[in-house]
């Protein structure tokens, strides 16, 4: 009846698989000459290629941070290879027929709707099902109501004033190892322009994936609510499973003028590597969003399943007053995964308010550190955090971790900190089984319940993605 | 319905069950009683399969089965009900969502179409009312902030809506005023029938004022020393266990 823990936690990666098509890539190596040939191939206007040059230089004069509570084999960044695009995208498939069949399997594998297979595959939707394709609909209504969203490199030819000014305006590009490594040599991301007062009509989710079938290791995006506008914006990632690891160092930006709202929402689902600890993601993320208006708001909403590794605070600069940031997050850390995950609540402004809430689960052998950031300007009279930090344990092999860090330099704010440690208990397991529920169900109920007040902040579909996410990562992971 | 030989279980490596011999027949109302530490809460979770009780020797049958076969769940699948002493919390899974989730894994089982939310509120509103339980408590988490009384009602309703062929009742009476015991009386009672056998575990005989038992069972030291009618009970409430345990040496 009791199996060992060992057993039940190295649930298999279900979206791993490697995909071999060939790619045009450049020679392992960084140094300048990579980076002006990554410029060159995306034929960058001049600025942005000193931009990244800046950022490269910058970058060596850089220590890889050893700060968080993570252990990981030293990385050789002259080994990875910083360009690699699929080929020739100018003679785009007619049809499904017409796509490498490799591709078509693993879309299969990860369930992926015929539609959006075509989309993803970049049949040239529109020629073929003019009257029903999604993403024309998508791209009609987004221009209709004066929305930019589009691939950063597209949004560099098209939109450069927009990109100039704001690009590294919230993660300047010497802000940390992985930021300027990723300033140096982003290939693509998001580019998301909401104008004044434009409530962005759709959330950004399934065109962003049809978007995002192309973006690389370095990925950067940039989002911008201009005074009153309103945008939902939810990124999903599964990524091939692959022998050696694999450095990921993305950075976000988001920012909100006057009254502008953003909602950010994750589902991140990559490689963890096997049950032996091998393989898998390294996720070193820089995610910042400024509430740079008075009344602006930007929410984090993050569900983390995925990665060997994950390093990632998303953050939040309050500098308007009476704005407000938000972060809520589950991570789930299984078999050897380490995260070392939190936020950053940056209060400037007066009566800025922001709220953390921190759910974090640990199985098998992972390792889970929450690490946040409050911190109170001496301006930012009347300013209040509220932060609430659950761990839940899974198993006796697994630690949870907490570092808060508050600094308060104005004496009218008001700063709470709540935490809580618990574990499934054998007791409640066996309650469920008692009246009829397998331990597996049971651990699911009481995994969804501890996360509800952060699955409730995701978009509709998301949360359902999100539960069977959490359910499928879970399988079987019971001490 | 039941039927238990020679039953020796261990705890930790320490023998608390000595050999127990029981035979429970069908629409059987039997109470347990015995002092604190005689194996009591043992024999129930043994019932029950929870992990951690190891059955060393002996059989226990269950409607012709070998019943330490069966994983926790399937023994309420296959009709077994425990009603725990100590019902746990489980902040944030709620209660009906936890119990349909039971019901229709049973169902599956039978081979019985699942329930609706629908069919199921409406069979558990009609339950509900069986032990006075405000049909709110249904949307709470698992027993979170109940009272003691609650959380014993809140058992013998689940026991209501699982429909059990076999219920145990550990300790049921434990921690309740009077008023909630005669409501959780009233509901055992209504609970039973000529299908369904009963096993009460109890220290005390006042749940067995309200809920008559057809045989009374003496547990103590591991073994059952004396089994008798209802009378038995009163006799062992009037002069307590000491005599049953000399009786048993002589």
């Amino acid at each position: 009846m009791s199996v060992r823990p060992e057993e039940l936690t190295a649930k298999q990666y279900d979206a791993g698989f490697v995909t071999d098509i060939e790619q045009e890539t450049l020679p392992p190596g960084l140094n300048e000459d990579v980076i002006r040939h990554i410029s060159a191939m995306k034929h960058e206007p001049a600025w942005l290629l000193e931009w990244r040059l800046e950022a490269f230089r910058h970058w060596q004069g850089m220590q890889e941070p050893h700060w968080a509570h993570v252990r990981y084999e030293p990385i050789d960044y002259q080994s990875i290879s910083y360009y690699a695009a699929p080929k020739s995208r100018v003679n785009a498939p007619k049809s499904l027929d017409e796509v490498d069949p490799k591709l078509l399997e693993t879309y299969e594998k990860l369930g992926i709707p015929l539609r959006e297979q075509e989309m993803l595959a970049g049949v040239a939707v529109d020629a073929v099902f003019d009257s029903v394709s999604v993403a024309t609909t998508f791209k009609e209504k987004l221009a209709e109501a004066g929305v930019i969203f589009c691939p950063i490199s597209e949004a560099v030819q098209k939109h450069p004033d927009l990109v100039r000014k704001y690009l590294g305006s919230v993660v300047p590009q010497s802000d940390n190892f992985f930021a300027a490594l990723n300033s140096a040599v982003f290939t693509d991301g998001s580019f998301v322009y909401v104008p004044k007062g434009v409530r962005c009509p759709m959330e950004l989710s399934t065109y962003f994936r049809i978007n995002a079938s192309n973006t690389g290791q370095f990925e950067r995006t940039l989002i911008i609510a201009d005074e009153g506008a309103y945008v939902s914006y939810l990124e999903g990632c599964t990524a091939p499973m692959r022998d050696e690891n694999q450095l990921h160092a993305a950075v976000v930006e988001l920012i909100a003028l006057d009254d502008a709202q953003i909602k950010y929402s994750t589902v991140q689902n990559w490689y963890p590597g096997d049950e032996n600890g091998v393989g898998g993601i390294y996720n070193f993320v820089t995610k910042r969003g400024e509430c740079r208006g008075a009344r602006a708001k930007i929410s984090w909403t993050q569900v983390e399943t995925g990665s060997a590794i994950t390093w990632k605070y998303p953050s939040c600069v309050l500098r308007g007053d009476d704005s407000v940031g938000e972060f809520y997050s589950v991570a789930l850390t299984k078999m050897h995964q380490q995260a070392d995950t939190g936020t950053k609540m940056i209060h400037l402004g007066k009566r800025t308010k922001s709220t953390i809430v921190s759910k974090g689960i640990s199985a098998g052998h992972g390792q889970q550190s929450y690490r946040g950031l409050v911190r109170i300007g001496a301006h930012a009279h009347g300013a209040r955090n509220h932060t609430q930090c659950d761990s839940l344990l899974i198993g006796d092999q697994c630690g949870a971790h907490t570092f808060p860090y508050v600094e308060v330099k104005n004496a009218s704010a008001i700063v709470e900190h709540e935490a809580t440690t618990s574990k499934i208990g054998e007791d409640q397991l066996f309650y469920c089984r008692a009246r009829g529920v397998s331990e597996e169900d049971a651990v699911n109920m009481i995994v969804n319940g501890f996360c509800k007040d952060v699955f409730n902040e995701l978009p509709m579909e998301f949360a359902v993605e999100a539960n069977r996410l959490m359910e499928v990562s879970l399988e079987g992971a019971v001490g | 319905m039941l039927e238990i030989k020679n039953l020796h279980a261990e705890v930790d490596g320490r023998e608390i069950l000595k050999g127990i011999d029981l035979r429970i027949g069908t629409g059987e109302v039997h109470a347990i009683m015995g002092p604190n530490g005689s194996g009591k809460s043992t024999l129930s979770n043994v019932l029950a399969g929870r992990e951690g009780y190891e059955v060393t020797a002996g059989t226990i049958m269950y409607k012709g089965r070998n019943l330490l076969d069966l994983s926790p769940e399937e023994r309420v699948w296959e009709g077994v009900f425990l009603a725990f002493q100590y019902p746990v919390e489980i902040p944030g899974v709620n209660n009906a969502y936890l119990l349909r989730a039971g019901v229709n894994a049973k169902r599956r089982h039978l081979g019985l179409p699942e329930l609706d939310a629908m069919d199921f509120m409406q069979l558990v509103r009609e339950k509900a009312q069986l032990v006075e339980l405000d049909p709110s408590f249904l949307s709470r988490g698992v027993n979170e902030g109940f009272s003691g009384g609650e959380k014993k009602r809140n058992e013998i309703f689940q026991m209501a809506v699982l429909e059990p062929s076999l219920a145990i009742l550990d300790e049921t009476d434990s921690g309740l005023d009077i008023d909630a015991l005669k409501i959780v009386a009233k509901g055992v009672n209504k609970l039973r029938s000529p299908e369904r056998s009963m096993i009460m575990v109890t220290h005390y005989q006042r749940l067995l004022d309200y809920v008559r038992p057809d045989v009374v069972h003496v547990l103590a030291d591991g073994r059952i020393l004396k089994s008798g009618g209802p009378e038995l009970a009163q006799e062992l409430d009037r002069r307590g266990y000491d005599w049953v345990r000399e009786e048993a040496a002589a």
